[in-house]
């Protein structure tokens, strides 16, 4: 098969070349300038799209097993291709829940069925009850690649000492849900200007900051991986700043939402459930801060959080609504629009940001743009302009805040375990 | 008054909250509900302006007054009334609001008046169904209809409510009372001092317009009216509770006999139900100072006013 006509950013290309690229049985067997198709050969024109080393969202659930009206696998993954995700690690928060090692297996073989790579992330505790904690060692061994009780933070703080032990010795991250449940409950939106004009109840900021600084210090005194979950606030982007600065192993991710909305939008779209996530969509300071974390490293990664509800899940009255919107669809959209197109990051950092960092807090393989690599690629642009109508949704779900909203910049199609998807818009 | 309402073009479709309402709206709301206020002292006290509406009353919370009050607005006006009221934990395990509304919107109903606890419950209506939807209370949002007889009220008493001062005090941060209350007043000019607990009060409550103070003494010294505010007894016991007792809160932001006696002018107002011995001793509530019944006969008026205008009757 050749590919034509793309421009390759990677760690070692600027996106500024053209290239084709011929694979064979799955693997890149050429890169030149040019290429002629053989005969009997397929062969796309990608009229100038970038290509890039596939990308990964390091946050997302697939509702499978459990919650197959939510999300299954297979249109997790379609999903996860329409937004130029050739890899995804999914949370745990399944029905059961992902903390035994057969669940964990279930979930690799359903996504062997896509061209996708299926990451789970197995629970730290079992039953996601904050307990005790399960059998990482075993997860580990059937694939898992990493540790969390997803919306449910580690609340015990001996138990997230032991957590970050064991994890340490399997030289595995945990990745914590931040947000001290005492101050946030019953929040519904972020606790400011906004939610005191709508009388909502607040998620404050120190509620999630509050809860970071805990697992930062015991980090730091374990020698334990924490990655701080969907960082929001200004605050918690401080926090993890410091903390590598000090050399704690500590790593952080920000949701594409977290870095493009406000709380402001709860009261301009008149309650839209779709806008209710957790932790929830903070002020304009905290946006800001989440861009800067994304400039100086502090942030090393872009994710989704992509939490598919049903309809009749979400349409219902704000505090009733499940938290969570979809977002694998839309991630590089809002990248490109608030990121590159603003000239915060250039496309070398946001390929970054979206494969090679994931893969390194997950200890994953990444994948090489070079002859005789597998081909595992993403296909994007920055140009094009878009409607995210719902017609155009792969997920099962279609909870969205931008849903029916006009997007710049797409990512056209996936290469990954030997199949091309082309993401045609409908 | 800069408005002539003579010619005022009435275009609201809803009462969602007062956020959404201008200040001549308000004063258009207002001078209405003086045409309906007067029909309450009649013999017959009844129009037979919506006669050929039908309202339902959709009270997903307990509601004595509000629920009593709407309902005599709209008896008194000749519309046929359904009630619907629901505990929200069943109709959570049940059929959703959206289904529930879309099937009494389907019985051909004119106008919901709806009770909920939660905030933004009214705006989720209307993306459901046409009718005309009255807030009656959603959550700690806003309480319109209360706002605009409050509002009434201290018309009675201050025909021009610009530059007058009204403290409003006691629990501010669960109080969907006060909110539409600081909406309304500061868009007729008023100042707003509110009084209480700092673990009351909402963060940044500031930037809605208003004075924030700690001390009884001095806002009751300051205020034209005062308006105490009923604190949540139901609450009490339940979490983390936001002040020692009721005890220590009646010292310190109970208005007592010796406060009318201290400063002469002021007027009591309170949205009730009145926790005697609480927010005021009960002999403040029951002096000459307090127009707190003068509350509840407005409100009937109001809502008149609010339901006339809303079903597409411009002025009276």
């Amino acid at each position: 098969m050749l590919l034509k006509n793309l421009r390759p950013v990677s760690k070692e290309h600027n996106g500024k070349d053209t290239i084709d690229i011929r694979i064979q049985d799955g693997k890149i067997s050429e890169i030149g300038k040019s290429l002629k198709a053989e005969k009997g050969e397929d062969a796309h024109d990608f009229e100038g799209a970038y290509v890039s080393p596939g990308w990964m969202d390091m946050h997302i659930h697939l509702r499978e097993p459990g919650y197959e009206h939510k999300e299954t696998i297979k249109t997790g993954c379609a999903a996860a291709a329409f937004g130029g995700f050739t890899a995804v690690a999914c949370m745990p928060n399944t029905q059961p829940a992902t903390h035994t090692r057969d669940v964990v297996e279930y979930i690799i073989k359903k996504g062997n069925e896509t061209p996708v790579d299926v990451h789970p992330i197995g629970c730290v505790t079992k039953d996601r009850a904050g307990k005790s904690i399960a059998e990482m060692g075993d997860m580990k061994d059937g694939g898992a690649v990493a540790f969390s009780d997803d919306g449910d933070p580690v609340y015990d703080s001996q138990v997230m000492r032991v957590a970050l032990e064991y994890s340490s010795m399997l030289g595995m991250p945990i990745i914590n849900h931040e947000e001290d449940l005492a101050l946030s409950r019953p929040g519904h939106m972020n606790e400011g200007r906004v939610s005191t004009r709508l009388g909502l109840d607040g998620t404050p900021s120190i509620a999630e900051e509050t809860m970071i600084a805990r697992d930062i210090l015991l980090a730091e005194y374990t020698g334990g991986h924490i990655h701080v979950a969907h960082i929001s606030t200004k605050g918690a982007v401080d926090l993890v700043r410091e903390g590598k600065k000090k050399g704690i192993n500590v790593t952080t991710e920000v949701c594409a939402h977290h870095f493009d909305l406000t709380d402001e939008e709860i009261e301009k779209q008149k309650f839209n459930t779709n806008f209710k996530m957790h932790p929830p969509l903070r002020t304009q300071e905290d946006v800001d801060a989440m861009i800067e974390g994304l400039v100086d490293g502090t942030i090393d990664v872009i994710c989704t959080d992509h939490a598919p509800h049903a309809i009749e899940e979400k349409e219902v009255e704000f505090i009733y609504a499940p938290n969570g919107i979809i977002g694998l669809e839309t991630a590089w959209s809002i990248s490109n629009m608030r990121l590159f197109k603003t000239k915060k990051l250039d496309l070398q950092q946001l390929v970054e940001k979206l494969c090679y960092s994931p893969r390194k807090i997950l200890n994953l393989e990444v994948p090489a743009l070079e002859e005789g690599a597998q081909a595992n690629l993403t296909f994007f642009n920055t140009d094009e302009e878009w409607t995210f109508d719902p017609k155009n949704v792969r997920s099962k779900s279609k909870n969205s805040p931008y849903l029916n909203k006009k997007l710049t910049g797409r990512a056209v199609g996936i290469f990954n375990r030997g199949e091309l998807v082309i993401n045609e818009l409908r | 008054m800069s408005v002539d309402l003579e010619k005022y073009n009435f275009t609201q479709k809803h009462l969602l909250g007062l956020a959404d309402y201008s200040a001549d709206d308000i004063r258009f709301v207002l001078e209405q509900a003086k045409y309906f206020r007067e029909i309450l002292d009649r013999p017959v006290p009844k129009v037979p302006t919506l006669r050929d509406k039908t309202i339902v009353n959709l009270f997903y919370e307990n509601s004595t007054r509000t629920r009593l009050s709407f309902e005599l607005a709209q008896k008194r006006m000749g519309a046929d009334v359904v009630n619907f009221s629901a505990s929200t934990s069943s109709t959570k395990k049940g059929e959703s609001l959206k289904d529930t509304i879309q099937n009494i919107s389907s019985m051909k109903i004119d106008m919901v008046v709806v009770r909920h606890e939660s905030p933004g419950v009214p705006h989720f209506l209307t993306q459901c169904v046409d009718a005309a939807i009255l807030n009656a209370g959603d959550g700690a949002h806003e309480h319109p209809t209360q706002a605009l007889l409050d509002m009434f009220t201290m018309q009675q008493i201050h025909p021009e409510l610009k530059g007058k001062k009204i403290a409003i005090i006691g629990d501010i941060a669960y109080s969907r009372v006060v909110r539409s209350n600081i909406i309304g007043l500061t868009k007729l000019g008023a100042e707003v001092v509110i009084c209480g607990p700092k673990t009351l009060m909402p963060v940044f409550v500031e930037d809605l317009g208003v004075t924030v103070s700690h001390n009884l003494e001095e806002t009751l010294a300051w205020c034209d009216i005062a308006m105490a505010l009923r604190i949540q007894l139901e609450r009490q016991g339940k979490g983390t509770e936001l002040f020692p007792s009721l005890r220590e809160y009646h010292e310190r932001f109970g208005i007592k006999l010796s406060h009318l006696e201290k400063y002469p002018d002021f007027k009591i107002m309170h949205p009730g139900p009145i926790n005697r011995g609480v927010e005021m001793e009960s002999e403040v509530a029951d002096s000459d100072r307090a127009i707190i019944l003068n509350q509840v006969t407005n409100g009937v008026a109001v809502r008149m006013a609010v339901l006339y205008l809303l079903s597409g009757g411009n002025r009276v």
